[in-house]
């Protein structure tokens, strides 16, 4: 028998796995991955949570939470073409111009 | 079903949203005019963007003392709302103003700019005015991806695709937490709701101790103070806005600044009222821990911009101290320092706009040498700003701050207010060393590429006159910040 218990066990792993991910990993595409794997793992917390108070608001916010990441998608890959132009590169140890 | 299409129809409320809903509106019709306008010319779009801008500050006004709810109660357009509402207007108007000729300098006269400048404020009004943690997350990412094209508008500038990228990446990564955090309050309260939780653990006083409520509110708040630039959450700040186009910078510092603060009172003083003392708690720490990092890290900082980054960290602070007074006079303190914010920032960065060379390299302490004798009206008002960012009177910065701490003592911290003040007098000195420099140190340039024009001078005088007169009377702003708080 699967339980919300089993579903929310899952998505905090698929979280933590995307947290250790953006702060592991140099390349620019795998770190937005990572961060799609985080939004992702929230959208299932919704679900299963949904299912679990009875109420539909969850999978509601499912819809928004998916149309924002798309819109990011699409201004975060637009970024990271513009310094790859500028820098033959798109490593974030190369996000080195700005500091201290 | 027909009940419920009915139901529905019946919440919709459009009055409770009619001013981010003409802002939008007007933001798309200037970006379809943009598109039909010759290549390289801006300025009639940044003058229809200030109308634009005119038109939504009316109808909010409309909104004063007159709440409309709408939308099943996820959007309560109140007092507090306009308020907010008012001050990103204000913010983004000041920053349009300035940023017409500077985008002439940089070699970017594109006007898709200005939308974006009036997407970011209508997503900051939905922030301002949202009672559903859905709102808010929406009215965060409009207000947050116009902010991410914005930082790297300089799409050719190393600096300022950099800038945009590590923004975007660190805003993604903080909504993720923000996001986490609402579906756990959802799971243990069954509603996104603000006061749907409220009233749920009034019902349920044992919720308050749920550990999966507790982590639920701290990963919401994860996603806000990431988005005030308080400490530890602000390392993204001083890089965001050293590399983004500098009107973007000073906007960035006022008006999602003050949209987020909106939001994290609206959640924190309603919605999780139930842990009302540990929040305390936990604020005081991060009041005290932000004023002072963002102070003493201004003091080693030799970029004027990247200086101003870490003194709007500091900033951010203060404005906690009234969040950690959790009483009328800190809240309402707390809408008038934005506001004050928003004049002295944006005017100080309107000067630095104005003798900054293409590209800005610049705009370092010794750049600004001797810039009182060459340049003796932009010498004043700088050091005018920079007053008012001490908090010197007969400024505003002065009585911001002196509300702000009047609230803590208030409510008894003693000792935040003192922390406070002494932080105040660290800030003298970094702010002081570009006022020793205009001053007392002999012209290195002539300063000849200054050249003044006419809507970045309207900027600094708006500002100018807002932070004197706010100075020297504040309290008829007062008690609307009072007529504001909840």
């Amino acid at each position: 028998m699967i339980t919300v218990n089993h579903y929310m066990l899952l998505s905090a792993i698929l979280f933590t796995i995307g947290t250790f991910g953006v702060l592991t990993r140099k390349n620019a595409i795998v770190l937005f991955m990572c961060i799609e794997v985080m939004l992702n793992s929230v959208n299932l917390t919704f679900i299963a949570l949904s299912r679990h108070v009875g109420n539909m608001d969850g999978q509601i916010f499912v819809f928004f939470v998916m149309t924002v990441a798309a819109a990011e998608a699409a201004v975060g890959l637009a970024l990271m073409i513009a310094f790859y132009r500028n820098k033959d590169s798109i490593d974030v140890d190369d996000f080195n111009m700005l500091k201290w | 079903m027909e009940n419920l299409v009915q139901e529905a129809i019946q919440n919709v409320n459009l009055q409770a949203i009619m001013p981010s809903l003409v802002l939008s509106g007007l933001a798309m019709v200037l970006l379809m005019i943009s598109v039909f306008s010759k290549r390289g010319s801006t300025t009639h779009v940044a003058w229809l963007s200030i109308v634009a801008l005119v038109i939504t500050g009316l109808v909010t006004l409309t909104g004063w003392n007159n709440p409309q709810a709408g939308f099943a109660g996820s959007v309560l357009f109140d007092n507090f709302a306009t308020f907010f509402s008012m001050i990103c207007i204000v913010a983004a108007a000041l920053t349009i103003l300035m940023s017409d000729d500077y985008l002439r300098r940089e070699g970017y006269p594109v006007s898709e700019y200005y939308p974006l400048i009036l997407f970011t404020t209508a997503g900051a009004m939905w922030m301002a005015s949202g009672t559903d943690l859905m709102t808010i997350f929406l009215g965060l990412e409009v207000l947050s991806v116009s902010l991410y094209v914005l930082a790297g508008f300089f799409r050719n500038q190393t600096r300022s695709n950099e800038a945009g990228l590590k923004y975007f990446f660190l805003g993604a990564f903080s909504t993720g937490f923000l996001l986490y955090g609402v579906a756990l309050l959802y799971g243990v309260t069954g509603t996104t709701k603000i006061d749907g939780i409220a009233a749920y653990v009034q019902a349920n006083p044992d919720t308050a101790l749920n550990t999966m409520f507790i982590a639920g509110g701290l990963l919401l708040l994860v996603g806000f103070l990431f988005k005030i630039a308080a400490a530890p959450f602000h390392m993204w700040t001083p890089d965001v806005y050293q590399g983004a186009p500098t009107p973007i910078t000073a906007f960035m510092s006022a008006g999602p600044k003050a949209a987020a603060f909106a939001a994290l009172m609206r959640v924190t003083i309603i919605g999780l009222d139930g842990l009302q003392s540990e929040l305390t708690s936990l604020f005081w720490l991060l009041a005290v821990l932000t004023m002072t990092i963002g102070n003493f890290v201004a003091l080693s900082q030799k970029d004027l911009k990247r200086m101003l980054a870490y003194s709007s960290i500091s900033h951010a602070g203060y404005a906690l101290v009234g969040l950690v007074a959790w009483n009328a006079i800190g809240l309402s303190a707390i809408l008038f320092y934005m506001l004050v914010y928003t004049f002295m920032n944006l005017g100080a960065f309107a000067v630095l706009i104005l003798i900054g060379k293409k590209g800005e390299d610049n705009l370092t302490l010794d750049g600004v040498a001797g810039l009182g004798y060459k340049k003796p009206i932009l010498g004043i008002v700088l050091t005018i700003f920079l007053f008012s960012l001490m908090g010197l009177p007969p400024t505003a910065g002065f009585t911001g701050k002196f509300y702000i701490f009047a609230g803590a003592i208030e409510a008894g911290y003693i000792w935040l207010a003192i922390l406070g003040v002494m932080n105040s007098a660290v800030s003298l000195y970094y702010y002081l060393r570009v006022i020793v420099q205009m001053y007392f140190r002999d012209p290195e340039e002539d300063f000849n590429w200054v050249t003044i024009n006419v809507p970045t001078a309207i900027s600094i005088a708006v500002s100018v006159v807002g932070v004197l007169y706010l100075g020297l009377f504040p309290n008829s702003l007062m008690n609307l910040a009072k007529m504001a708080g909840f």
